[in-house]
């Protein structure tokens, strides 16, 4: 089944066109991170997804409906984090939940208090007290968003830039979050600029510029043994020798030799007297992808 | 959402500040018209004003003459130009849709509860008013004419208290109807732009306008349908008998305004792209 589908969908504002043509498909159960520099067009994209802002051209499926026709049916489904939470400030954060749940329809009253409870010891606020959200600091406030979003337990969750504002150990406590929920059968789309996230998070990665979207791969794809591998010896001289030709790049002891698989070459060496530091097939990074694909982002003005 | 929509407004200090504004205005000049006793001239001043040193019951009407110009329209602005733009500026406007939230259903309850604020705002004046009025000047000496607690119409008429107190509702529900039409047109200034301030000003502007051009005799052709035309009629309920027909054009004329402005709202609401 497919989550989300979007067909030849472009967006202008003007004479500026922030989406471009965008051929998206999302498959269910998929953790997927959409990556690109900032002004790429991620977060119109997000917007139009979510029926926020109308195409100019092109259309959206979500959960296998159209968009935004069947916004009513399609979005108690979803949950979404969209640019960075908001809430209204003067009122708590469990206050803002419980309206924000009592707004839209579904779901009985009886239990809004059981279902807030839930996902604010989800998102760990559970102990919150009664401040106004206005005084919460950056990383509560992206808590707080997020139990948002998991209010209607949603089988799609749309989440841009989860991690802002928290510290290292409150990221690593999303990380387990949506893993757990994507245990649970939650497809899972994410934007993010923190490429480290999305590679130690999802599955699957679509990258864009410039309003186009110029890559959907699967992560494993991506990082797949470039056919090099990194050495590191205390006598490169000797493998130079031993390995004529293969050596592609030499920086002191550290050498990248062409090699199809890294144990054969590791035996070679072994049984030829090397000593070997450090031995590891090359893949590329994440970054090396995303810089390779994309262009300066939109917020860098070159004369 | 519409039980949300009035939480969510009974919670906001900046709307209690406004009623109790409103009802500390006519509490202040009723003190100074106490202490010093210098009421104005009849036919000068405010309308009521001259009449309520001899009885405090008038005093509601009084009050309400004297919000009803500048304060009451300013609060109305505030509020109603908060209505969808206040929701954009802190980026709730995105999530309530998300939730989803039908953009009418949203409209609809901001109209509500803007509605609610302005027959609070006046119901809370003429309370206030009325209690302060008889603490300060009394029941007045016409009361003994009247009989128990009767007060003299604008056409010398005695009004018994049952009869003051349905005129009364009736000039609480007439403005609160005007003040819902200028409600309306910051709902739908609200729709244009993400500033509260920008809606709540522009709002004002209207009204403004409409003050301006009402005396000129150039503006005869369109004065009819100006809303500010029709805000004093309600001084009329207070006649013996009744003159409905000033009452009744300005009910069309702020309806229409209700409509048209709704309308307007939702024609440029419904298909909207939400950036903010």
């Amino acid at each position: 089944m497919t989550v989300i589908r979007t067909a030849s969908l472009t967006k202008r504002f003007g004479r500026v066109t922030a989406v471009n043509g965008v051929d998206l498909t999302v498959p269910a159960g998929v953790r997927f991170g959409l990556l690109g520099p900032n002004g790429s067009g991620k977060t119109t994209l997000v917007r139009m997804l979510l029926g926020l802002v109308h195409p100019t051209s092109g259309s959206v499926e979500l959960l296998g409906r159209a968009m935004p026709r069947h916004a009513a049916d399609v979005l108690p489904r979803v949950g979404a984090l969209v640019e960075n939470p908001a809430a209204w400030p003067h009122l708590s954060g469990r206050a803002n939940l419980r309206l924000l749940d009592a707004a839209g329809r579904g779901g009985r009253g009886r239990d809004r208090k059981a279902r807030v409870e839930d996902v604010l010891a989800r998102v760990g606020l559970a102990g919150v007290d009664r401040r106004p959200v206005k005084a919460y600091s950056l990383g509560m406030r992206q808590r707080l968003g997020i139990a948002a979003a998991l209010l209607r337990g949603p089988e799609l969750l749309l989440l841009d830039e989860p991690t802002n504002g928290l510290d290292p150990r409150g990221i690593g406590e999303m990380r387990e979050l949506l893993l757990g929920l994507s245990a649970s059968g939650v497809t899972v789309v994410l934007s993010s600029h923190l490429l480290s996230e999305v590679e130690a998070l999802c599955t699957r990665v679509g990258v864009m510029d410039a309003g186009r979207l110029v890559l959907t791969e699967d992560l494993d794809v991506l990082r797949s043994p470039t056919g090099h591998v990194r050495v590191r010896t205390p006598d490169p001289g000797s493998v130079v020798g031993l390995l004529n030709g293969q050596v592609v790049h030499r920086d002191g002891d550290a050498l990248l030799v062409r090699a199809p698989d890294a144990g054969v070459l590791n035996a070679q060496l072994v049984a030829a007297g090397i000593t070997v530091t450090e031995l590891s097939a090359e893949r590329r990074s994440l970054e090396q992808v995303v810089l390779e694909l994309t262009g300066a982002g939109s917020d860098r003005v070159d004369p | 959402m519409i039980g949300v929509e009035l939480r969510l407004m009974l919670r906001r200090r900046r709307v209690w500040l406004c009623w109790v504004l409103l009802c500390a205005i006519p509490a202040l000049v009723a003190v100074l018209l106490a202490v010093t006793n210098l009421a104005p001239a009849p036919g000068q001043g405010g309308a009521f004003l001259s009449a309520v040193t001899s009885d405090g019951q008038l005093f509601p009407a009084a009050a309400l003459a004297l919000v009803l110009p500048v304060f009451l329209p300013i609060t109305v602005a505030l509020v109603s130009g908060d209505a969808v733009a206040g929701e954009a500026s802190t980026g709730m406007l995105r999530y309530l849709l998300v939730r989803p939230v039908g953009r009418l259903r949203l409209l609809t309850a901001k109209l509500v509860s803007v509605g609610a604020f302005v027959l609070l705002a006046v119901v809370f004046v003429t309370i206030t008013s009325y209690i302060v009025g008889v603490l300060l000047f009394g029941f007045g000496a016409d009361a003994a004419v009247g009989g128990a607690g009767g007060i003299t119409s604008l056409s010398g008429v005695v009004l018994t208290p049952l009869q003051l107190a349905g005129r009364t509702a009736a000039t609480v529900g007439y403005l609160a109807l005007c003040m819902l039409a200028i409600g309306a047109i910051g709902l739908f200034f609200s729709t244009l732009t993400d500033s509260p301030l920008a809606a709540a000003l522009g709002v004002l502007a209207f009204v403004v306008v409409s003050a301006i051009l009402l005396p000129l005799d150039a503006a005869a052709g369109i004065r009819f349908y100006l809303p500010t035309t029709h805000w004093l009629a309600w001084i009329d309920l207070f006649r013996d008998p009744i003159l409905w027909r000033a009452v009744r054009e300005g009910v069309f004329v702020q309806l229409g305004y209700i409509v048209v402005a709704f309308g307007a709202a939702w024609a440029n609401f419904a298909t909207k792209d939400v950036t903010s």
